[in-house]
């Protein structure tokens, strides 16, 4: 029991299951699911299928931070990545063919491998600052993503791409199943090979885990690369979903909010040990909120409000300071054992 | 023999002299490349379009349009020089400018609007700067709060935009004064006044040299016994307030406040900063690298727009020259630890 009240995901599930309650007690439709013509419906299912994108991203993020990184450029790859795909199937004479729209992906799914590559090469071959080498794309991307599209919102009327974002494979959204799909194969990548285990250890540190034999350099490389794939991916079905192109909508500050999800999910930003299931709530939370907030009837331009709190709240709640204190109360009353404090100078740290 | 080991000696005193110029102002390095960059881009700009770039009217339009950019640099360039980063200043900007716009608007006088905006941004800087030195809170994700908490503010305040009619408001931007045909407006003059000051308080003030002792290396500025806590909060209030005062000439200059202004601005004046010659690793850089590093920006905008070219190029430029840059500098950090 103990070993459940310790444990780090403890506190971002609590999170994220006391604002499914409160949901539900402000509206009761809130977990009503419906059943219709063989799919299922209902406003835990939108939060399901909405939140792929960024959950797309925030997984491979979850990767970048865990080799004390940051990718700021992934919102510039959805862009292209999005404006990629929508450009080959406006110029196809096929745009409804399946056919066009798989080579559509897979084009635009190898651009933002490239762009993964290239964030990789600055931060792991020049060592510059990740935050500095990603934001040189995080500019320069939204630009390119602008001259693919010529400047304008390309739009396309295509099935099998609207059927990426809205489409049903059997009972849930087929977005849903892509980010299980993602969720999949990076947990068992990094969590059945040591590939995890190394990524950590350069993570917490580089230095070290070079001179152990761990080869750094290429582990960090990998890192934007899957982050790129992930991102491009997550293009796609954002444009799928809006059956556009917006180089300047898509992917929006959904850095921030990645980086955010990262970080609820008690993955540290200093790199080191990381939680995919913690991501993967992290992301919930985040979409939960969004669709609290929605239903508050509050603006969706004012949301970045409560936002901005829940991130004051979650990081003074980590925060050494506020641990040492609640430690000093806690310990006035019962005594606490020496696993404590192991624990928290591992926070610290 | 002695004469042929002491002629090599002889030799070579004025490259070593040289030398150890480069070596002891290896901080400067990126500096001087940054004004080469302007020099370079202002005399292309004259030789292949219309040929009257270099007039006193461009060079002050230039002043006048990037003025709100280039006060939100010399804020960045305090908190870049702690080592920090402040995401939150474009985002600060709209937030005081709408709410100063409000406030004219329901009948506020002038000089309390300008006092709370000045104040609002001072606050939101003081509460991303107590996260950061009192909680530990990496200043990106501090800032991060403080960019998410101002911009929702701001839609707060007002969903759609609030014309200024204010006079003493509009007179910062519309009184023009002129000298041939130069001229200058009132905020201008603001922004070079952030300037001077700015520079005046890190070369010559304590506190000024405690920013530099902090990142350069914090835990040696601490057990030198200076007021580390105090300098770092005071650099993010600094960059707050410079949100406040930039949101203030923003309005002059656009006559309005719009709660979607300076969507990625922090993104431009970081580049403005670090083009300027700042290192983003801190304790390195000079707030005049970041003026000529807004002038780089703006002569890129105003030559994109002379050409007729589309906007999107402007991406494209300037993160290719933020690569530039930081590939250079990369290789002069290179340099200077290979020689400790």
């Amino acid at each position: 029991m103990k070993n459940f009240w310790r444990h780090r995901l403890f506190w971002p599930a609590a999170a994220l299951v006391a604002l499914v309650t409160i949901n539900a007690i402000a509206r009761p439709t809130f977990l009503k699911i419906t059943m219709q013509d063989g799919e299922l419906y209902g406003a835990l299912i939108d939060i399901l299928r909405n939140s792929a994108t960024l959950m797309l991203v925030a997984l491979g993020m979850t990767i970048v931070i865990a080799t004390r990184g940051i990718d700021l450029s992934v919102g510039a790859v959805m862009a292209v990545s999005g404006a990629v795909a929508l450009t080959i199937i406006d110029g196809s004479p096929d745009p409804g063919g399946v056919g066009t729209v798989l080579v559509a992906v897979a084009f635009a799914l190898l651009v933002s491998l490239v762009l993964g590559a290239w964030n990789g090469f600055l931060v792991s071959a020049l060592g510059i600052q990740p935050i500095v080498a990603t934001l040189v794309l995080m500019l320069a991307g939204r630009g390119v993503a602008l001259l693919i599209t010529g400047g304008f919102i390309t739009t396309v009327n295509s099935d099998p791409l609207s059927f990426i974002a809205s489409g049903y494979l059997t009972v849930l959204p087929f977005a849903f199943f892509i980010s299980v799909a993602a969720i999949a194969t990076l947990a068992v990548v990094e969590r059945r090979t040591a590939l995890g285990v190394l990524t950590e250890a350069v993570g917490i540190n580089p230095e070290a885990s070079r001179l152990a034999g761990v080869r750094s350099r290429g582990i960090i490389w990998g890192a934007y690369m899957v982050s790129g794939v992930l991102a491009g991916l997550a293009g796609v079905i954002y444009a799928s979903n809006i059956k556009a192109a917006d180089a300047n909508a898509a992917g929006f500050l959904i850095e921030l909010y990645a980086i955010l999800a990262v970080v609820l999910g008690g993955t540290s930003l200093a790199g080191g040990k990381f939680s995919i299931a913690g991501t993967v709530i992290g992301v919930l939370i985040i979409q939960t909120l969004d669709s609290t907030i929605l239903f508050l009837g509050v603006p969706s331009a004012q949301s970045p409000v409560f936002f901005a709190f829940v991130v004051v709240a979650v990081v003074v709640l980590q925060s050494p300071r506020t641990r040492n204190a609640l430690r000093a109360l806690g310990g006035s009353m019962s005594r606490g054992g020496p696993t404590v404090s192991r624990t928290e100078a591992e926070v610290a740290r | 023999m002695s004469a042929t080991m002491t002629h090599p000696v002889a030799v070579e005193r004025p490259t070593s002299k040289y030398q150890s110029f480069l070596s002891r102002r290896a901080g400067m390095m990126p500096t001087f490349a940054a004004v080469a960059i302007l020099a370079v881009l202002l005399a292309c700009a004259e030789a292949f379009l219309r040929g009257d770039f270099l007039s006193p009217g461009n060079i002050s339009a230039l002043l006048l349009d990037n003025a709100y950019l280039l006060i939100l640099a010399v804020g960045m360039t305090f908190v870049i020089l702690t080592a920090g980063i402040d995401l939150s200043v474009g985002s600060v900007m709209a937030f005081t400018g709408i709410l100063g716009a409000q406030l004219l608007a329901s009948g506020v006088p002038a000089w309390l609007a300008v006092v709370v905006m000045l104040a609002g941004g001072a606050v939101i800087g003081l509460l991303i700067g107590v996260l950061v030195q009192y909680f530990s809170v990496q200043p990106f994700i501090a800032s991060l709060a403080g960019l998410f908490l101002a911009r929702g503010l701001a839609y707060v305040v007002s969903l759609s935009s609030i014309k200024v009619e204010d006079p003493a408001i509009l007179w910062l931007q519309t009184n023009r004064i002129r000298l041939g045909d130069w001229y200058i407006t009132p905020t201008g003059i603001i922004a070079l006044l952030a300037v001077a000051v700015a520079a005046f308080a890190l070369h010559l003030t304590r506190f000024g040299r405690t920013i530099y002792a902090i990142g350069g290396n914090e835990q040696s500025a601490r057990l030198m016994g200076l007021e580390v806590a105090r300098t770092k909060v005071s650099a993010y209030v600094i960059s707050g307030f410079c949100g406040g005062l930039s949101g203030l000439v923003l309005t002059a200059y656009s006559g309005a406040g719009y709660p979607r202004n300076g969507i990625g601005t922090e993104l431009d004046a970081i580049a403005a900063v670090v083009i300027g010659g700042t290192l983003l690793i801190g304790g390195r850089g000079y707030v005049l690298g970041s003026l000529v590093g807004v002038f780089v920006y703006g002569t890129i905008k105003t030559i994109i727009s002379f050409m007729g070219a589309e906007q999107s190029w402007m991406q494209i430029i300037i993160g290719s020259l933020l690569l530039l840059v930081i590939v250079v500098q990369r290789a002069i950090v290179a340099r200077s630890e290979r020689r400790r």
